[in-house]
């Protein structure tokens, strides 16, 4: 069954549409990223399906509710880290994961859920003490309290150093063999491609592509070629049959006894793609 | 129920916790009342009655008080929590927003309770003025007064849009007001269009009700006018917050 059913969702301020017409299915236990820059109407759709914005058009079921009408069973079952927020600073964290806890009908171990995040050290410290990498980690940890079958993560990394990003991370992973559904949104490459199941690109209000990064990826075929020719110059050969193009330069090089300088072999990362897609003219990406 | 006692149980945490809070809410009417005692050494006059001076600022402070307690603690409180996103990852959770609002309600009570018997207390000790004599009355006096000033603290956190501007603007409105409204001393003397301008302030009236139970011995009942216009102050204030209180930040 699928956790997140969306179809043709709609949403605008004023005059501006910041979610023209995106429809995805997410399925129970997988983690779905949705990809794309700032302003591509991320948070408007993560927030929409959450329960916090009204939608002007389009169907939305989560986990079989209808997030406009979010009741108490709706609340128990998901767990929300918001793309900005803060907790009471004066608590310290234990207290703030037993506060949490009392709003669940049946919350897990506060004590085991500040273990997972990894804030086992800092238990007793208060909240305005920790760096903010640990503070979003207590992010995580309260969205676990109640535990949930469906986690929002509305870019979980944002602002952080690489080694901070290693380890939450980590932790995501550590949600989805927990069996959690999670919607991801991201505006890192590395990130998507590193954790989500599948992937929706979105840009502009709309999604441009959907599928797991390997299909992205594969989704445009051509890979490149690259070397120094005899008269210095720098060629650059696009194909979608490497293995024959190869093999055809290098034994003609061979043959006129010649060395193919900086020779170099590039598959297309999921980043070409995206910025190829996201590149792509407004024109073009609405129809 | 049950949330409204879990809340309430941290809500009280996170305001000791808080040493401005505490200081500024808690203590500060305390520490005014303590100066004001010790300056005023002669009797107080009001309707033509003289009254020892410590009574009458005791009887101020508790108005004093509760516009500190439920008027600005509420308020700063409610608007750095909505901007800082606490609010809106409190909505996401199944927390009522009901439970909620009624635990803050009720640890805001709390505090000006608290805030009032150790005034009463000081006031014995120090300047040796009297134990309320209609505890009934009374306490109904401090309920109304809690609730009316509580209701205008939700309509000034819907209405008060960052977190830094918060504890300036209810500054502004709350001091000007004991002033009128005769929270430091008497405002007999005061020009005609001060007077005016206190008597449909709400504070005003609320200490009408207090002087009435503490000083002159009457029950709260006798001041139906007085309970009116607080009670409508305090009505217009929860009518503007049910209509422009927000959980989610505004200034971002
Ligand atoms: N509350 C709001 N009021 C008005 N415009 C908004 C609001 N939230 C988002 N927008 C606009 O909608 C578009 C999408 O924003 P958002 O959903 O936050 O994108 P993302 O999360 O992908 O960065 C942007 O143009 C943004 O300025
Ligand atoms: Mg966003």
């Amino acid at each position: 069954m699928n956790a997140i059913a969306v179809s043709d969702l709609r949403k605008a301020y004023g005059g501006v549409e910041a979610v023209r017409g995106i429809s995805i299915a997410v399925e129970e236990g997988e983690v779905f990223g949705l990809l794309g820059p700032n302003g591509a109407g991320k948070t408007t759709t993560v927030e929409i399906l959450e329960g916090y914005r009204s939608r002007d058009g389009g169907t939305v079921s989560v986990l079989g509710h209808d997030p406009q009408k979010p009741g108490r069973e709706f609340r128990e079952r998901i767990g929300v880290v918001l793309q900005q927020s803060d907790l009471w600073p004066n608590l310290t964290v234990r207290e703030v994961h037993l506060a949490f806890a009392g709003y669940y009908a049946k919350p897990r171990d506060a004590d085991e859920v500040i273990a997972i995040v990894g804030l086992g050290e800092k238990s007793g410290a208060r909240v305005k003490t920790l760096s903010g990498g640990q503070k979003r980690r207590l992010d995580f940890g309260i969205s676990l309290i109640g535990n949930p079958d469906l986690v929002f993560l509305d870019e979980p990394t944002t602002g952080f150093d690489p080694a901070a990003r290693r380890t939450a991370w980590e932790m995501i992973r550590a949600l989805r063999d927990l069996g959690k559904t999670i919607v991801l949104t991201t505006h890192y490459l590395d990130e998507a491609q590193n954790l989500a199941d599948r992937v929706a690109v979105i840009q502009r209000g709309v999604i441009i592509r959907t599928g797991t990064p390997a299909e992205l990826i594969g989704g445009t075929q051509s890979t490149e070629i690259r070397y120094r020719s005899a008269a210095g110059e720098d060629v650059v050969v696009e194909t979608e049959t490497p293995t024959r193009v190869l093999a055809e330069l290098t034994a003609r090089a061979v043959a006129a006894g010649e060395e193919l300088e900086g020779l170099e072999v590039r598959r297309p990362t999921l980043e070409d793609v995206y910025l190829d897609l996201v590149d792509e003219p407004a024109a073009e990406v609405a129809s | 129920m049950r949330y409204v006692l879990h809340q309430l149980r941290l809500e009280q945490k996170i305001f000791w916790r808080n040493r401005e809070s505490a200081i500024f809410i808690f203590i500060f009417p305390i520490l005014l009342f303590l100066l004001l005692g010790s300056v005023y050494s002669s009797r107080i006059t009001i309707h033509g009655t003289s009254y020892k001076s410590a009574n009458v600022l005791l009887a101020g402070m508790i108005g004093y008080g509760v516009a500190n307690t439920a008027f600005s603690g509420l308020a700063i409180a409610l608007v750095i929590r909505r901007e800082s996103g606490i609010l809106k990852r409190l909505r996401s959770t199944p927390l009522p927003p009901r439970a909620y609002l009624t635990s803050v309600l009720a640890s805001t009570l709390v505090v000006f309770l608290l805030q009032t018997a150790a005034l009463f207390a000081i006031g014995r000790t120090l300047f040796g003025t009297p134990l309320p004599g209609h505890i009934v009355s009374l306490i109904l006096a401090l309920l109304l007064g809690a609730a009316a000033f509580a209701g205008l603290g939700l309509a000034a956190a819907s209405l008060i849009r960052s977190s830094e501007g918060a504890s300036a603007v209810v500054t502004v409105i709350v001091l000007p007001m004991a002033f009128l409204s005769g929270s430091f001393g008497p405002t007999r003397k005061y020009p005609a269009l001060l007077r005016d301008i206190g008597n449909v302030l709400p504070l005003k009236h609320y200490l009408d009700i207090v002087q009435a139970i503490y000083l002159q011995g009457h029950e709260i009942w006798t001041k139906p006018g007085a309970i009116a216009v607080v009670a409508a102050w305090g009505i217009g204030g929860l009518a503007l917050a049910a209509r422009y209180f927000g959980w989610e930040p505004r200034a971002r």
